[in-house]
């Protein structure tokens, strides 16, 4: 199985690569759009500030991209806050992907959100067995409100989506890659959802 | 419901762990590496390594080893210890750090601060305060409580908040080592001064000292070092008392 990680330019990449290493699947680090559109699985990964990861990505032309590709895509973190329609953080568009908004927490709580939450609600084959209120590690500033594509949600200041999902497209506000076993059982799943292209 | 994070803080000098760590069936006590895969399944929410090298050498050990637990726990943990500027973040980033702490060079070029935000995010800023109480106020002091300064602990915690801070990881030296509790007036204090994340450390003893911290220091987070690592508070009994007292804990 080819598994790419879009490398354009927004941290965090190492410890993805290295979670799917301890589950035996060498990912390949790539900003190159054959090599994405040939993949069989792809992460979007993304940590920093939205506006400026959407310009490295309009640069780079997967702006474009990302949106058309048919196999199984998972998001995170900042991965999936560009996949929805805009974002307050450098009040940027996002990739359109999920038809909904990313926020700021408010100043009633800490922020950012760093640290162990649970998800809830959770429906979609990326949770097979996962259990209802497993903790997740999450940091975060911004997040995605509540909405019909919402496959997770989780309470911060108030109750927000944690995940999405729009047919192969995925997208997990927590880092599955830094969520002990739970999380690795998330990314195990991921490899294991149909490959359509 | 967001938890109260538990962070045992290891001290690294050339690759190896200092202070020595006391758990039971552990074949190489003092390789780091080996210590954070059992913290992880011991129910640790975080890691902090502390690089108290003092050669070039050691420091390179370090990036070495950080490739090595990035590679193999599959928890967060941040790095500190001699970090001075974007380049050395920026290494300890690649090699898959989640955080870096920075302390008295922040506190020499506050400017650093707001590059390292800038360049990777404020959710990976962690600065470290010491701070001593003299007189009756807080000051903050550097290289390892040693080196006294000018600067108010409160006018400092704010100052970094503005730069771009992600959270401050606050030690009193005052309560540090003598295992009688946290510094909970001052952590409160600290809580209602910033929107960011605090970690409370130093004077860790007791179980009781980890439920003052959160309930009466309102920490979000709690670091400690010797009472881990000898055994002293396992941390599964730790999260189980804090639970019985109604603080949110990840079991």
């Amino acid at each position: 199985m080819k598994l790419i990680i879009i490398d354009y330019g927004a941290g965090n990449i190492k410890s993805i690569q290295f979670a799917f290493k301890r589950l035996g699947v060498d990912a390949v680090l790539s900003n190159t759009i054959d090599e994405i559109k040939a993949a069989d699985k792809v992460i979007f990964p993304g940590v920093g500030e939205a506006s400026s990861a959407f310009k490295m990505l309009q640069e780079s032309g997967l702006d474009v991209v990302i949106p058309t590709l048919k196999q199984p895509v998972l998001g995170i973190c900042l991965g999936m806050q560009l996949m929805c329609n805009s974002s307050e953080e450098g009040n940027t568009k996002g990739l359109g992907i999920f038809d909904v908004d990313v926020k700021k927490f408010s100043n009633t709580v800490k922020v950012p959100q760093m640290g162990w939450n649970v998800i809830k609600d959770l429906k979609s084959d990326l949770f097979t067995g996962i259990k209802e209120n497993e903790f997740m590690y999450l940091v975060h500033s911004f997040y995605a409100e509540s909405c019909d594509e919402a496959i997770a949600t989780s309470d911060y200041d108030i109750e927000y989506a944690s995940a999405l999902q729009k047919d192969n497209f995925y997208g997990v506000q927590f880092h599955p890659e830094k969520s002990s076993i739970a999380g690795e059982q998330i990314l195990k799943n991921f490899l294991e959802l149909k490959t359509n292209h | 419901m967001l938890t109260k994070r538990i962070i045992p803080c290891l001290d690294i000098k050339n690759g190896r762990t200092v202070k020595g760590v006391n758990f039971v069936n552990l074949i190489d006590a003092g390789d780091p590496v080996v210590l954070a895969k059992q913290y992880a399944v011991l129910g640790a929410d975080e890691l902090v390594f502390l690089d108290i090298s003092a050669t070039l050498e050691g420091r390179k050990t370090m990036i070495e080893m950080v490739h090595q637990v990035a590679e193999q726990v599959n928890i967060p943990f941040t790095v500190g210890g001699g970090i001075s500027s974007v380049e050395n973040v920026n290494e300890l980033l690649k090699w898959g750090a989640d955080k870096v702490s920075i302390n008295s060079s922040a506190v020499k070029r506050p400017e650093l601060i707001n590059e390292l935000a800038n360049k990777f995010g404020s959710q990976c800023v962690v600065v470290a305060i010491d701070a001593k109480q003299i007189e009756g106020e807080w000051f903050v002091h550097l290289a390892g409580g040693t080196i006294p300064t000018e600067i108010k602990l409160f006018d400092w915690a704010q100052e970094v908040e503005k730069r771009g801070a992600g959270e401050i990881l606050f030690t009193s030296m005052d309560h540090d080592g003598t295992k009688a509790g946290f510094a909970n007036v001052a952590l409160a204090h600290l809580s209602s001064l910033v929107n960011i994340p605090i970690i409370a450390s130093g004077g860790a003893g007791t179980m009781q000292h980890f439920v003052d911290t959160f309930t009466i220091g309102k920490a979000d987070a709690a670091l400690a070092a010797s009472v881990f690592h000898f055994g002293e508070i396992p941390i599964l009994d730790l999260k189980k008392e804090l639970k019985n007292n109604n603080i949110p804990v990840r079991i």
